[in-house]
């Protein structure tokens, strides 16, 4: 038997589908105008890789800095605009749509069994909305930058700084109603545009992520939106919301701000989770363990997500008696997440498990989102956030949830979907080797991190004391090795879009609607609408559908 | 929750593209489908916008809650007969909204036009009260970061028309400095508000227009019907605002 | 050991020795904290190994050569107990043990010696109450409850001591407080933490703990003249409070001696505790802060004040026991407006407006 369930079309004769949505109409405009979700959703692809490289480089430019402990690279104004512009276009132009708009917006209307998502022309504007954002953010960089941090802590923002404050806060404002319209779109698709048969408990786990995902970016950014609009008028006006002089309160920008950034977290990780609970499912052939548990988990998730935002602020001063119960909420909103490692973890058992690529991402996310996971707890307790907050170890903390957990999640759906999105597979061996490689130069960059904001190096310090270089060596020798990770996949991703093996429909014999068209599959997805008759991840199902192909081939 | 529709498929020989009214976009199975996603859409929409307008409403009342004096005599400040002369004009306008999603129902396209430009001319009014209560604003110095003055706070006596009204004791200078406060929250408020009305009433125009082509009388209501949906919240965010800014003072002392 | 670079050996030697994992313990309350981290990351290592070996011991037993056919299992509801209130307990016993030592930190002792830390960007200023001022850096003694009382002049700035584990935002517009006992002498770092522009990495200090004998040594031999309560009484004749602040019968402000501390009945019902937040709310917004029996005429000092001199007032009411020195500052000055009505506790109701510079403040 061998160890990969790949199962392809014979090389020599298999073609491409002639009809599929990619050769369906040609010219720029066919791309530019487009309603098919599928094309929106390649859009986003290159857009949100572009912007992936750019905040990279400026992660580059960050650790370089802090290979030395004086600030003797660029000047401290400099660096205060590179790690602020490394977070803004990271989470809002990156982290925030990478799964819902590029995997989320190819494959959810084929999952539910639809042939698009409810609104295409709102899909659409979505894309332009976020190239709008963005090319405010790259317009605000050559302008000279931002330097208030992405968190916009005022007075800081609105009274102190000279900067591009303003623009900065146009743009995510711009890019908060791409977010907005792509979460409305899913919650309707879902609701409504379900196939004759699919019941919410035959939908696959990714659907459910991200709902879930979906609910907090339509209830939480419009918050941040109005923030972004109480900042620029305090910033332009003076209006005096958050001047303590004119009895305002700075602390009101703290509350308002983390209403949303922190269901943001939660809308940047779900769909993450989603991808994980496909990619565990095919490549053990087993049904997920304890479906229910995985999909109220990921409601419970978002639900509790909206009532923890105070532990972000446990020691600006707020009431001691509020910290009890913001510390015990996010107590609470921690165990789902366990619930779901533990979930996917004995899906593997008595499975049948083989190591491709986008499961060798997924048992990386696995354990990396453990670590991360549990470091959250350690801020979610009052007395040792007291210590820990505001040094590297929330750096440390975020980064293994978002990059550790959420970019690897990311890279596996991208491999997982790359047959069905193209047609053409992957290299294997290179792609294992780049997985590996991401793993190992993640841990050294980021697991340093944890100890040197124990020992009480503070965050977003170009120059540091002696002592802390040590490990600051590591962490930017660690992320060399992360930077040639990511690279890789570009270079053999591009190679395989002309030298790929063809796919066929479903080369990792996994159950879901998308794996039962073309790959790639047609403009309106189906010839005709399915209906469903099955459970999610019916696995006897696919076998006897599958017997009954080859036998009916000539 | 089983809301998908029914729809059993003939078999796959059938004819492909079965007839479907010409507004029918081809992601729908049919036109109700289509009508009740996107209906279901609009109102997804409205709770975005609700939680839009929460921060500025949550950010009024711990505002007045800390600085009651303030927001009692910057509320004396306002006109309640224009206040009540725009709640006015709103309701009506909502009613004529109504009338106008029913006469697309009931295909009387003459019926629908009429109602469409009375909701745009009360729009329009609104606005037009709106701006002569905020040229009023201009005019004694209460806007925000442009010449604030703390005259009318520290010395009630000097606005004669209010001063008959309300009697209002003169703050000291600490509490004058945030009846600021309320004018900023008072100008994001209404104008967030207005801003939505400005909306509304573009989409008005365009729709007048295409009523009159008879675009909506022949079936396809629902863009009639959505917009219909969004005029009444922006009634009703009014509907909130007018008491909390204009009501809730009137008989307080500062 | 001729094959190792010379420097990369300095390198490695100069890690192993140093190395260290976590701040020394200096405080009483760090040992305390270091027992919550530790059993946090005993937990984190006993579910991280439980999990790796689990996804590995599958991955072996059941890949797919070894396992080639799956076995479909829907679920266990008692697995998914298990997993959840193992976590569940474990979480909550962390944020039980977490909240006593926040509360703990976060409720200075009664008898704290109370320093008080002004951030602006991008300096920290320590001033001891008698009258030494600190820049950057701040001494403390060993076994003594120390306060820090923190506002900031102007952004979000952070103060941060990693060997006492203690750390606390300083906000504009408000005191904050932490409360250390330092157990060990030694010098320490001290960090801002919270960004607060250009030089926020260079907010940075020493934090020296000396022991008893040394640190009053220190306080003797760096004294710059007035404490913080003598500077406060100069401001307060300065600034002209002693003209209704002075404890005559019939004075138009409440008497100041032995106020801090005190609950007061307020004009319009409830009740205050007299602490630092409300005596210096008390000065830059008095109209919101009036005591009951009285007339809301205290200008607001806002903008004429720094918050040092906040500060210095603060310390001079909290250490105002009697109204004897207030007495004699009123002789020499000549404060009260020639003509103006004997001064009543409770003024008529209509009182005029009260402009900046109205009764009571020094004729120029």
């Amino acid at each position: 038997m061998s160890s990969t369930l790949v199962l392809l079309p014979d090389q020599a004769t298999a073609r491409i589908p002639k009809v599929n949505y990619l050769t369906k109409e040609n010219g720029i405009l066919s791309w530019l105008l487009t309603g098919d979700h599928k094309r929106i959703a390649m859009l986003y692809l290159v857009s949100i890789t572009f912007f992936f490289f750019i905040g990279g480089a400026l992660a580059g430019l960050i650790r370089l800095e802090l290979l030395t402990p004086q600030a003797d690279l660029m000047a401290n104004d400099t660096y205060n605009k590179v790690f602020s512009m490394h977070g803004i276009i990271m989470i809002f132009l990156f982290l925030v749509p990478s799964v819902p708009a590029t995997i989320g917006n190819f494959v959810i209307p084929i999952m539910v069994g639809a042939k698009d998502l409810a609104l295409p022309k709102i899909n659409l504007l979505s894309w332009y909305l976020y190239v709008a954002g963005g090319c405010l953010v790259l317009w605000t960089m050559m302008n000279g930058g931002v330097d208030t941090g992405w968190t916009f802590t005022t007075p800081l923002s609105t009274h102190y700084l000279n900067t591009n404050v303003l623009s900065t806060g146009i743009a995510v404002f711009i890019a908060g109603f791409s977010s907005i319209f792509t979460g409305l779109n899913f919650i309707v698709t879902i609701h409504k545009m379900r196939a004759p048969g699919m019941t919410w408990f035959r939908l696959p786990l990714f659907v459910w992520s991200n709902y879930a995902a979906s609910i907090l970016m339509v209830l939480g950014t419009p918050v941040l939106a109005i923030t972004l609009v109480l900042v620029a008028l305090e910033r332009t006006m003076g209006i005096g919301v958050f001047d303590p002089t004119k009895g305002g309160d700075p602390l009101l920008f703290q509350h308002l701000f983390w209403f949303y950034s922190h269901p943001a977290v939660y809308i940047m990780i779900l769909p993450g989770m989603g991808v994980i609970s496909e990619v565990i499912s095919t490549f053990s052939r087993k049904r997920v363990f304890g479906y229910t548990a995985v999909a109220f988990s990921s409601v419970a998730i978002a639900v509790f997500g909206f009532f923890v935002w105070e532990h972000h602020m446990f020691i600006m001063g707020v009431s001691n008696y509020s910290t009890l119960v913001f510390s015990l909420l996010t107590m609470l909103v921690a165990v789902p997440s366990a619930i779901k490692i533990f979930n996917w973890t004995f899906t593997l058992y008595k499975g049948s498990i083989t190591f491709e690529t986008p499961m060798l991402y997924a048992f990386g996310f696995m354990g990396l989102f453990t670590i991360g996971g549990l470091t959250g707890v350690f801020l979610g307790s009052t007395g040792t956030d007291i210590h820990l907050t505001e040094t590297y170890f929330i750096v440390a903390h975020f980064h293994f949830v978002m990059v550790g957990g959420m970019l690897m999640a990311f890279l596996s759906g991208i491999h997982f979907w790359w047959p069905k999105m193209t047609g053409r597979m992957y290299p294997e061996k290179i792609s294992q080797l780049a997985a590996l490689i991401t793993f190992i130069g993640f841990n050294l960059t980021f697991f340093p991190q944890f100890i040197l904001g124990t020992l009480g190096m503070p965050r977003r310090y170009a120059s540091y004391p002696p002592e802390f270089q040590i490990l600051n060596v590591f962490s930017t020798a660690g992320a060399t090795v992360l930077g040639v990770g990511y690279l890789l996949p570009i270079l053999y991703l591009t190679w395989s879009l002309k030298y790929g093996e063809i796919a066929g429909n479903n080369p990792w014999q996994a159950t879901g609607l998308e794996w039962q068209t073309q790959s790639p599959p047609l403009t309106e997805n189906f010839v005709e609408t399915p209906i469903m008759d099955h459970e999610a991840y019916d696995y006897e199902w696919l076998e006897k559908q599958m017997a009954k192909e080859v036998t009916s081939v000539g | 929750m089983s809301d998908s529709p029914a729809i059993i498929h003939d078999a796959p020989e059938a004819d492909a593209h079965r007839a479907h009214p010409a507004w029918q976009r081809h992601h729908f199975e049919t036109v109700e489908q289509q009508a009740d996603t996107t209906n279901f859409a609009m109102w997804l929409f409205l709770l975005t916008e609700i939680m839009f307008f929460g921060g500025l409403f949550t950010a009024y009342l711990i505002f007045r809650n800390w600085y009651y004096p303030a927001f009692v005599a910057g509320s004396h400040q306002l006109n309640i007969w224009w206040g009540t002369a725009n709640t006015g004009v709103l309701i009506v306008s909502s009613f004529t909204m109504a009338m106008g999603v029913w006469c697309a129902e009931t295909r009387k396209k003459n019926g629908l036009v009429l109602c469409l430009i009375l909701t745009f001319i009360l729009g329009l009014g609104f606005l037009g009260i709106k701006t002569i209560e905020y040229s009023e604003k201009i005019e004694k110095h209460h806007v925000p970061g442009f010449h604030y003055s703390l005259q009318s706070f520290l010395d009630p006596a000097s606005d004669p028309k209010i001063y008959k009204e309300y009697h209002d004791k003169p703050l000291g200078r600490d509490m004058a400095v945030h009846t600021e406060l309320y004018f900023s929250l008072y100008f994001a408020m209404t104008g967030m508000h207005a801003l939505h009305m400005i909306i509304g009433i573009a989409i008005l125009s365009v729709m007048i227009f295409r009523a009159r082509a008879g675009a909506y009388t022949t079936g396809h209501v629902t863009f009639v019907e959505n917009f219909g949906l969004y005029w009444h919240f922006v009634d009703i965010v009014w509907i909130f605002l007018f008491p909390l800014l204009y009501l809730i003072s009137r008989h307080a002392n500062p | 050991m001729s094959h190792i670079s010379p420097i990369l050996w300095q390198f490695l030697i100069k890690w192993l020795t140093n190395f260290q994992l976590y701040p020394p313990e200096a405080s009483k309350i760090a040992p305390q904290m270091d027992a919550l981290y530790f059993f946090m990351v005993l937990v984190s290592l006993v579910g991280l190994t439980i999990v790796i070996l689990l996804i590995t011991s599958f991955s072996i037993l059941y890949s797919r050569n070894r396992h080639p056919v799956a076995v479909q299992i829907e679920g266990s509801t008692l697995l998914e107990a298990t997993w959840t209130i193992i976590p569940l307990g474990l979480f909550l016993i962390m944020f039980v043990w977490g909240s006593l030592l926040y509360f703990r930190i976060y409720t200075p002792p009664a008898n704290a010696m109370n320093i008080y830390v002004v951030g602006k960007q991008w300096m920290w200023k320590a001033e001891h109450p008698g009258g030494q001022h600190e820049i950057n850096s701040l001494h403390v003694p060993t076994g003594r409850a120390v306060q820090l009382t923190l506002i900031s002049q102007d952004v979000f700035h952070s103060f941060s001591i990693p060997a006492f584990r203690v750390k606390r935002e300083a906000i504009p517009g408000r005191y904050t407080s932490v409360w250390f006992e330092a157990t060990t002498p030694g010098t320490y770092h001290l960090f801002c933490t919270q960004y607060c522009g250009t030089n926020h990495s260079a907010m940075i200090g020493d934090i020296v703990v000396l022991t008893p004998d040394d640190f009053k040594k220190w306080l003797d031999s760096s004294t710059s003249g007035m404490s913080l309560a003598q500077n406060g009484e100069r401001l307060f004749a300065s600034l002209s409070c002693n003209a209704c602040h002075n404890g005559r019968p019939d004075s138009r402000g409440p008497s100041l001696a032995n106020v801090y501390g005190s609950k007061l009945a307020l004009a319009g019902g409830g009740t205050a505790t007299a602490d630092e937040a409300y005596l210096r709310e008390s000065i830059l917004n008095p109209s919101q802060h009036v005591t009951e029996g009285y007339a809301p005429i205290m200008p607001t000092y806002q903008g004429q004040i720094s918050e040092d001199g906040v500060i210095s007032l603060v310390e001079y009411i909290k250490n105002l026991n009697s109204n004897y020195r207030v007495e004699q500052t009123l002789n020499t000055t000549d404060l009260l407006p020639e003509g103006a009505p004997s001064p009543g506790k409770a003024a008529p109701a209509a009182a005029p407006a009260a402009t900046p510079g109205g009764k009571g403040m020094v004729k120029p």
